[in-house]
């Protein structure tokens, strides 16, 4: 079966989630784009968008309308060529509403699962829930004639766990988008030993066409992107219940989001990261993950606290952040909560004091966005950077060299326990999905 | 006509600025000022140095598409919004795509010259930030054949223009070309940097020519011979300028030395549905320039600056070989070589032309005429130029569509 003829008749499950409504987008004009070539003239494409919310399924047509109008202006260029035959439309906005009908006709929003019986590929992107994907995937396999091809979205599960709870015989490989999947470059492949080789192939060429940079993870719970990130986390996190032995929680929080903020120069401080993932988000991805680690303990009492006091983090429908280890105000973080108290801290009330105590940044240093955009200059600023950070005595430098080891520690232990192949799949995942200037495997600091 | 029938002078030029992006006070996600308030704004610029509206006889608006702009037509029932003191007065609106500001110029000079207007107000409108740019493409592709816009880019006009910096180059070198284009930025970037109207007035990259070298142009997501910053920008703005007679300056109490006289002035016109004859050259600029200078008697030595219509860098380039400043295939070198920076042999756009100050289409025309009065009266500011008594005149020259209607000027000071 040829690429176009896999992309004729496919579904996504969850399709109004915020990671299914971005996997149906991509989906959706791939699949149109496949429609508009002369050679499919004819062919009828059908895109299932299968959730059980009507009220997120109506929201996501509007979501869906939209963001196919961005993407048609942004390549009229080529709709123009796509459209050569078409007499009747001529000026850019006809032809863009044309190409945002085409794309909207090929979807169905659907609220049964029957709907994927007649499909050949099926995207999982249901929540992280092991019997629930189960229940879906079997009852899918059991009733498709086509022998379909699953490509699950799990951040968190094993991919042959899913393969053996469904009986799907090697007809399932991990597509983990990052979020939001219509934006973020990166996607992890998860493959095993059981999958088709044409599948894989298959993957490779849609993930190519869609402009993702792919990077194969092995089918390791949480794989690269979640096996850094929420080991990071927890060190963030043991590093505010240390601190905060000597200072209020909040200060601790203020102080440990800087230090990853500022002082190792990303993009944001790790609690802000965290209340964007959603605090509700990370606890559960370790939860999952927990299990298959056997010589670790994934797990943090403080997330527990925060869950347990209703402070869970996340984005409004509207793209805001919601209120979790941080306040946010225009999306920018004006207070820190304090699970003691109960209460947030404005961040203007204590920010001199803790600063001091950090201490001040090297002279080289530069904020993430100037950095990490400074193309041919970066590494170079990077080396000053981090040579300076070296000698420096304070408090926050302290605190960052120590995190800058341990996120190189978390790096250098996913390839050796085989989830990534190599430490360039590490770093690429961080710099790609993450945005981080460097790659936690480096040289920076000895 | 070989010579005007009587003096015709231009003065109390009044521009605002020319926003966009590059502007900060831009956001384009808020709302933002309309169509009247830039007429209203220009207008009542220009009466404040006239002695008000009561002196006025005539107005004239040149608007392109404010039609599809801001979906409103008849543009001139806004000039006695300027000032109660016009209404009931006589109001022309002129159109000639992106030369509809110097077809107002046109019409407020032969109302003049018919003596039917002593004085006559004069203002050149667009804003068109009311859409994104492909839609506005569409618009803007109304200065062409609508017969060709189905074969045509959907930047139609940067398409055409592609087209010809893709002929010049194939003619005399790519690199050599683009060496004069990317000159052409630099000086425009820098000249409107002395204009606080100038839409690149806050300008802050430090080398412009590595950052023009930094964007090769790019067929996929653009068009294929030039880049973004060939091209001049999607501006909102309004310039206003005074057409008077000798009476007029009288009654508006304007001395001669600080009113520009029209030496001379030629309006052409190409037909729109045939291409251009030649690729690498702008013919009907050629034309309407040596008229003009033919009508004031003078040469291009004798011109001391000139507005040229650079909505394309490649524009500006054959311009310099259109008005004679260079042979054919030399204008990249004339440019590359600074020969029309603001201290070269003959300064060009001054404030920064169609890429620097902005290119409001149908404002353009009477933007050029003010920037002109400016520069010959002392009145530009940081980016006044020395204007010697050897050659003392400015030019002007509008650009309608690619190569289609062409108005140009020749202006000297009144006293001289």
């Amino acid at each position: 079966m040829i690429y176009d003829e896999r992309l004729l008749n496919v579904t996504v499950l969850g399709a109004a989630g915020k990671m299914g409504s971005g996997i149906l987008l991509l989906t959706a004009v791939e699949m149109a784009d496949l429609s508009l070539k002369p050679e499919n003239k004819g062919k009828t494409f059908c895109l299932n968008a299968m959730d059980i919310s009507q009220e997120g399924l109506a929201g996501l047509m509007k979501y869906l309308k939209e963001q196919v109008m961005k993407i048609a202006e942004k390549k009229s260029v080529l709709l123009r060529s796509l459209y050569k035959e078409r007499a009747d439309l001529i000026e850019n906005e006809e032809i863009i509403r044309e190409y945002v009908f085409d794309v909207m006709n090929i979807v169905r929003p659907v609220t049964t699962v029957e709907s994927a019986y007649h499909s050949t590929l099926i995207f999982e992107a249901v929540i992280e829930n092991l019997d629930l994907k189960k229940k879906l995937l079997t009852q899918i396999n059991e009733n498709n004639p086509n022998k379909p091809w699953f490509f699950s979205n799990t951040s968190s599960i094993p991919i042959h766990v899913l393969d053996e709870a469904a009986k799907l015989e090697g007809r399932i490989l991990g597509f983990h988008f990052y979020n939001p999947p219509a934006v973020q470059r990166l996607a992890e492949l998860i493959t095993t030993d059981k999958n088709p080789p044409q599948m894989v192939e298959f993957a490779k060429d849609y993930a190519k066409s869609l402009k993702k940079v792919v990077v194969p993870s092995n089918d390791f719970a949480g794989f690269i992107g979640n096996g850094h990130f929420m080991r990071d986390s927890l060190h963030g996190i043991h590093e505010v219940e240390r601190l905060s032995k000597e200072m209020p929680v909040s200060e601790a929080i203020y102080m440990i989001n800087k230090v990853s903020q500022d002082f190792l120069i990303r993009p944001m401080g790790i609690f802000q990261l965290i209340d964007y993932v959603g605090i509700d988000v990370v606890q559960f991805i370790m939860k999952v993950m927990n299990p298959y680690l056997p010589d670790e303990d994934l797990h943090s009492d403080l997330l527990d606290k925060m869950m347990n006091l209703g402070v869970k983090g996340g984005q409004r429908s509207d793209g805001s952040q919601k209120d979790g280890f941080l306040q946010y105000e225009k999306n920018k973080p004006i207070g820190v909560f304090n699970p003691e108290t109960k209460t947030y801290t404005k961040i203007v009330d204590f920010q001199l004091k803790c600063d001091e105590k950090l201490g001040i940044l090297p002279d080289s240093w530069k904020p993430w966005k100037v950095i990490n955009f400074s193309k041919d200059k970066k590494d170079q600023m990077l080396k000053s950077y981090f040579g300076e950070l070296a000698a420096a005595k304070t408090l926050g430098a302290d605190l960052a060299k120590k995190y800058h080891a341990r996120s190189k520690e978390i790096g250098k232990k996913l390839v050796a326990d085989r989830v990534a192949k190599t430490k360039e799949d590490v770093n690429t995942v961080m710099l790609t999905g993450f945005f981080h200037a460097y790659g936690p495997v480096n040289d920076f600091l000895k | 006509m070989s010579k005007l029938r009587r003096k015709v002078y231009m003065a109390a030029g009044y521009n605002t600025i020319s926003m966009g992006t590059g502007r900060k006070e831009f956001n384009p996600k808020k709302e933002r000022a309309g169509l009247e308030y830039y007429i209203k704004e220009a207008g009542q610029g220009t009466l404040k140095q006239i002695g008000g509206a009561k002196n006025v006889d005539e107005g004239s608006i040149g608007n392109f598409m404010a039609a599809r702009f801001n979906k409103q037509g008849h543009l001139a029932g806004f000039i006695p919004f300027i000032d109660e003191d016009l209404q009931w007065k006589p109001c022309i609106r002129t159109e000639g795509a992106c030369a509809s500001g110097a077809l107002a110029l046109m019409s407020g000079m032969k109302s003049v010259l018919a003596e039917t207007a002593e004085v006559v107000l004069t203002v050149g409108v667009e804003v068109q930030n009311t859409m994104k740019a492909i839609y506005g493409a569409d618009v803007l592709a109304g200065a062409g054949w609508f017969k060709n816009r189905k074969n045509g880019h959907a930047y139609f006009f940067p398409g055409q223009f592609s087209e010809r910096a893709k002929a010049y180059y194939e003619k005399y070198g790519m690199d050599y070309t683009r060496k004069g284009m990317k000159q052409w930025f630099v000086n425009a970037i820098e000249n409107a940097r002395l204009c606080p109207t100038a839409q690149e007035y806050e300008n802050t990259v430090a080398d412009l020519g590595a950052f023009y070298e930094g964007m090769a142009p790019n067929g996929k997501t653009f068009v294929e011979s030039l880049n973004v910053l060939d091209c001049s920008k999607v501006s909102d703005g309004a310039s206003a300028i005074a057409i008077l007679s000798e009476e007029g300056l009288r009654r508006c109490g304007i001395p001669l030395n600080e009113a520009v006289e029209v030496a001379g002035y030629a309006q052409v016109e190409r037909n729109i549905t045939n291409d251009p004859p030649d690729k690498t050259e702008l013919t009907t600029i050629k034309k309407a320039a040596h008229l003009a200078m033919d009508m004031a008697g003078i040469s291009i030595n004798d011109l001391a600056t000139v507005e040229v219509h650079d909505c394309f860098s490649i524009a500006g380039i054959l311009s310099t070989e259109a008005l004679g400043f260079a042979e054919p295939g030399k204008g990249a070198q004339f440019v590359a070589e600074r020969n029309t920076a603001r201290d070269g042999k003959i300064p060009i756009n001054t404030t920064g032309g169609l890429i620097g100050w902005g290119h409001p289409t149908g404002g353009t025309g009477v933007h050029q005429a003010v920037t002109i009065w400016e520069q010959l009266t002392g009145k530009a500011g940081a980016a006044q130029i020395k204007i010697s008594n050897e050659k003392p005149y400015g030019m002007t020259i509008n650009m309608g569509g690619d190569d289609v209607t062409v108005v140009s000027v020749v202006y000297r000071r009144g006293d001289l």
